[in-house]
Order: C-alpha cells, then sequence, then structure tokens
C-alpha cells in the first residue's frame, strides 16, 4: 500500500507483475463455466498460419513446410514499408502464407489488398529462390501468443543451415542513455546478434541496459537457444507511425550480407516509398 | 526445458542451485545478479520457456568490450563448480497462468538433474506485516521437510527466523492458519510443491517495499552468506562486507535515462 499526497492509501503497483496469490485463488475459485470461458477465450487467440489461397490451413510449421536458408522479418509498419520499397520490389515473391490472429490491440485482416494501416503477419517466398523466406508482420503479437507464433513458424525442430534477420522499431524513450533522451539524434540503429552469428552488423550494438522485448525478443531468443545466426536491427524513432524519415533509417541494412542479391533498383525504392506514405496519409484523418 | 550452451549437458548432480522468485522489488533478481556478478559465474545453458515473456538484451555482466556482445535472454542458468554453485536467473515476468505450469516444469529438472537442494531468493510486501514482525529483522527463511537435518541445524544455530504462519482468510477471527507470502511471486508456490514432491528447498526472503531495492538485495545476500559463505566476510564491520559485492554493469541507469537539463 502506499499513501497518495492527498493522504487516500492506494494499492501500490507491484514489478513483481501480477499478484500470484491472487491468481492461485483465483484457481481455487473458477467453477466449470469459467474454465470454459478461459478455454473458448484461449482459442479465439489462437495463432493459426493458412494459405489464402486454397483457404487451408497449414498442417505443418511454415519453415517445415518451406525450408530456408535465409528468413527476413519485418515487425511494425515502418520495418514492414523498408521491405515492401527495397526487397520485395525487386524480384517476384509468392505469398506462402498468413497468420491469423486476434487479440485487444488487433485483428489479422483478411481481404487482399494491404495498406499499412491494416494488421496483417504474411510471409513470402522468392520465386527464383524459395529458399529465401520473408514476413511481413504489421499487427501486434501479444505475449501470450508470441511463442505460439514462433512455433507455427519455425516449428520445434530448430533448423540448423538458416540466416535470421529481424527488423523492428521502437520509440526512442525507451533508450536508455546517460543523456537525456531530448538530445538524441533519432531516428538511430541499433543492433543485437545471436553467438553464431558471425558477420559485422551494419551498426553499432545496443548497449546495456538497454532490451527488447515482444515478437522480435522472441525471434532473436529462440535463434540464440538453438544456435542460428540471427541479427535483429533496432530502429529508435520518435515518430510510430509510417514515417520516411524512420524507414530511410534503415538503408545502411542494405549492404549487409544477409541482403546481397536482394536489393536492387533503389531509385525505385524511394519511389514506391513515397507512394505508401501518401497512400496512408489520405487514409489517416478523422472521418475515416 | 533445460538447453545447454555447450554441445554437452552439464553435471549438476549434489550441485545447490540458487534462483529468484520475481518478486516484489525484484529484490530475489538483484541478488542474484550480484551473486553472479560477484562470483564471476560463467553461463552453461538455458532454461527455454513459454511461461515467461520474452526478452534479450546484450551482456548484463560485461566487464570489458570484449564480453559485452554476447546475448542473454529471459531466463539463464550460470554455475559455479569450485563451490558447487548453480543459478537460474529469471529475467522477466511470468505470462498469465503460466507460473505454476513453470514451477512444475523447474522442479522435474532440479530432479532429474539431481541438485542437492534448491534455495529461492525472494521478499515479500513490507506492509502486510503484523505488529511482531514489524518489530523483528525483517529476514525470514522456510525449509520444505525433506531438507537435510545439517542444514536445519546450521540455520538453527544462525537463530534466524522462521517465516510466521497468518490467517488464510485475515477477515475471519478463527480462520485457519498457513504460510502466506504476499509479493512473493511463485515462492509460496515452489515451497508447497517441494514440501509436496520431496525437493529441498530452502526460501530466503526479506521484508521489503517497492523503491530502490539494491540495499534489500545486498541484505539479502549478506543474509544468504551468513549461511553459505559463499564470499569470505573480510571483516566484522557490516558496512566493509556489503562492499565487496560487485554490482553488475547493467544496473546503471535503474530508474531511466539522464534528465533534460531544460528541467531545471
Amino acid at each position: 500500500m502506499a499513501a497518495t499526497f492527498f493522504g487516500e492509501v492506494v494499492k501500490a503497483p507491484c514489478r513483481a507483475g501480477t499478484e500470484d496469490q491472487e491468481e492461485e485463488e483465483e484457481g481455487r475459485r473458477e467453477t466449470a463455466e469459467d474454465r470454459e470461458v478461459r478455454r473458448q477465450l484461449a482459442r479465439k487467440r489462437e495463432v493459426r498460419l493458412f494459405r489464402r489461397q486454397t483457404k487451408t490451413s497449414l498442417e505443418v510449421s511454415l519453415l517445415e513446410k518451406y525450408p530456408c536458408s535465409k528468413f527476413i522479418i519485418a515487425i511494425g509498419n515502418n520495418a514492414v514499408a523498408f521491405l515492401s520499397s527495397f526487397v520485395m520490389n525487386s524480384g517476384a515473391w509468392e505469398e506462402v502464407g498468413c497468420a491469423k490472429l486476434w487479440n485487444e490491440w488487433c485483428r489479422t485482416t483478411d481481404t487482399t489488398h494491404l495498406s499499412p494501416a491494416k494488421s496483417f503477419c504474411m510471409f513470402y517466398h522468392l520465386k527464383s529462390n524459395p529458399s529465401v523466406v520473408l514476413c511481413q508482420c504489421n499487427c501486434y503479437v501479444a505475449e501470450d501468443q508470441q511463442y505460439q507464433w514462433l512455433e507455427k513458424v519455425f516449428g520445434s525442430c530448430p533448423k540448423k543451415n538458416m540466416q535470421v534477420m529481424i527488423l523492428t522499431c521502437r520509440h526512442v524513450t525507451d533508450y536508455k542513455t546517460s543523456e537525456s533522451t531530448s538530445s538524441l539524434h533519432s531516428p538511430f540503429l541499433k543492433a543485437l546478434k545471436t553467438q553464431n552469428f558471425k558477420e559485422p552488423p551494419c551498426c553499432p550494438l545496443l548497449e546495456q541496459p538497454n532490451i527488447v522485448h515482444d515478437l522480435p525478443a522472441a525471434v532473436l531468443s529462440y535463434c540464440q537457444v538453438w544456435k542460428i545466426p540471427a541479427v535483429l536491427y533496432l530502429c529508435y524513432t520518435d515518430v510510430m507511425k509510417l514515417d520516411l524519415i524512420t524507414v530511410e533509417a534503415f538503408r545502411p541494412i542494405l549492404s549487409s550480407r544477409s541482403l546481397k542479391g536482394l536489393v536492387k533498383n533503389i531509385p525505385q525504392s524511394t519511389e514506391i516509398l513515397k507512394k505508401l506514405m501518401t497512400t496512408n496519409e489520405i487514409q489517416s484523418n478523422i472521418y475515416t | 526445458m533445460f538447453v545447454p550452451c555447450g554441445d554437452s549437458v552439464p553435471d549438476l548432480a549434489g550441485h545447490t542451485l540458487l534462483m529468484p522468485a520475481v518478486s516484489v522489488g525484484n529484490v530475489g533478481q538483484l541478488a542474484i545478479d550480484l551473486i553472479i556478478s560477484t562470483l564471476n559465474m560463467h553461463k552453461i545453458g538455458y532454461f527455454y520457456t513459454d511461461c515467461l515473456v520474452p526478452m534479450v538484451g546484450n551482456n548484463p555482466y560485461a566487464t570489458a568490450e570484449e564480453n559485452s556482445t554476447e546475448l542473454c535472454i529471459n531466463a539463464e542458468v550460470y554455475s559455479l563448480p569450485s563451490k558447487k554453485l548453480v543459478a537460474l536467473q529469471l529475467r522477466s515476468i511470468f505470462i498469465k497462468y503460466k507460473s505454476k505450469p513453470f514451477c512444475e516444469k523447474l522442479l522435474s529438472w532440479v530432479k532429474s538433474s539431481n541438485c542437492a537442494k534448491v534455495i529461492v531468493l525472494s521478499s515479500s510486501h513490507s506492509y502486510h506485516r503484523n505488529d511482531l514482525q514489524l518489530r523483528s529483522t525483517p529476514f525470514r527463511y522456510l525449509l520444505t521437510p525433506i531438507v537435510p537435518k545439517s542444514v536445519q541445524n546450521r540455520i538453527q544455530s544462525l537463530n534466524w527466523e522462521e517465516m510466521e504462519k497468518s490467517p488464510c482468510i485475515p477477515e475471519i477471527d478463527d480462520s485457519e492458519f498457513c504460510i502466506r507470502i504476499p509479493g512473493g511471486g511463485i515462492t509460496k508456490t515452489l515451497y508447497d510443491e517441494g514440501c509436496s514432491k520431496e525437493i529441498p528447498v530452502v526460501v530466503l526472503l526479506k521484508f521489503v517495499s517497492e523503491g530502490d531495492n539494491i540495499p534489500d538485495a545486498l541484505g539479502l545476500v549478506e543474509y544468504l552468506n551468513e549461511w553459505l559463505q559463499i564470499i569470505k566476510p573480510c571483516c566484522d564491520d557490516p558496512t566493509a562486507s556489503a562492499l565487496q559485492w560487485k554490482m553488475p554493469s547493467s544496473w546503471r541507469l535503474l530508474f531511466g535515462s539522464g534528465l533534460p537539463p531544460a528541467l531545471f
């Protein structure tokens, strides 16, 4: 308990997370009805992978069905826009799967036209080299869905001959530094890599005490534990919505070995990016 | 499940496992950080589980540029073979409804590894103390019945206070008494499971409030050290002994980034 300035006594939030004693008591008081509601909610929150073309779910994990040597994933709208403009513009990419999930923050869309404003999680492979798999994840994957997502995509048998690259953004206020965050020149790029990733990263490594959570952390943890070479490029920005300058901050990655051969037509990329920005601006006003 | 860093599974038979409960003030976790950092324990594996919120970062115990780039995840196992000590560090909170499954998986690993005993470092809300507890030391211990007699005798010789039982339902006058550890996270579950599965579990906890809990963590490791003697006390002066514990480099900026000068 804590006393506020006005003399009222309130329950102070606990850094330990949920009060386990409450959860235990909740478990004891749970009726059959409560258990059924919980089961149904868990079913609603299940992550499903399926092929939109055939409307069938994948029986095995995605990378078991489509073995890959290179897995590139963009998480968040700016990272997705970067891959769309600079990587997916060159070469023909075929859609191989789509993740369907629901949580309090988002519901993935079923429509074929994917705009930056919609929530989606799509998987593609390069037609000329199907061992290159790309994921565009624009939806929030909640903490109770992250491991499920990993299982549905990577499966339980870790693939050794694969390299993973993750792109994502975080707000600059999340970045801890001894200077004030207002003095930082954002956007800026930081990297984290697993032990088996031997290539030098395209930007400085993320210093302690900074950490990463959510889906990017889930993917990188999986790679570290199962000794898969992986790198996470994290762009700290003060604009979380789709923003040209934030997307451009990912440019140093274009020189990496993982994206070599996949990136062509850079002037065209800038045009595609500008078009993505305008589409988004038209949609984001209070009348839509 | 335990996944070793190297190719072979290390032999943990007869080792003492130190672990934190994610609890009020994160005192147990801070204490484990101090132990790993001071004893320079090296990482032997990961406790890969879907029960904890994922997180990654670079080496929190880095002492130089060379060792600062090792990636660390939310649950890792460190070892000090010379003292037969193993430490499990937990760096994030449990996903809802996953704390009990975690305890089951953890204790099953402890049993299959033949660890000699588990020591859980924890904390409990100081505002829940009764009048007697307010007037006594803030440290408490708990032992499961299977803990060897030698350990029980040693702890008794230290004149430590055992965690008192309190009314199960405080609002009811003739309620039964049981062990309650408010704010202790999985401490009570580990203790109960340890009792029922006959696993030697020793709980060491401190009554704390949320705030700057570094002094509480130092207090808890000193309390543990009274018994285990993991570092030799240099002299009788309590303030000097606290200086023997090495704070990890990741403890910088615990309360956020620097302040904007314009604020003043």
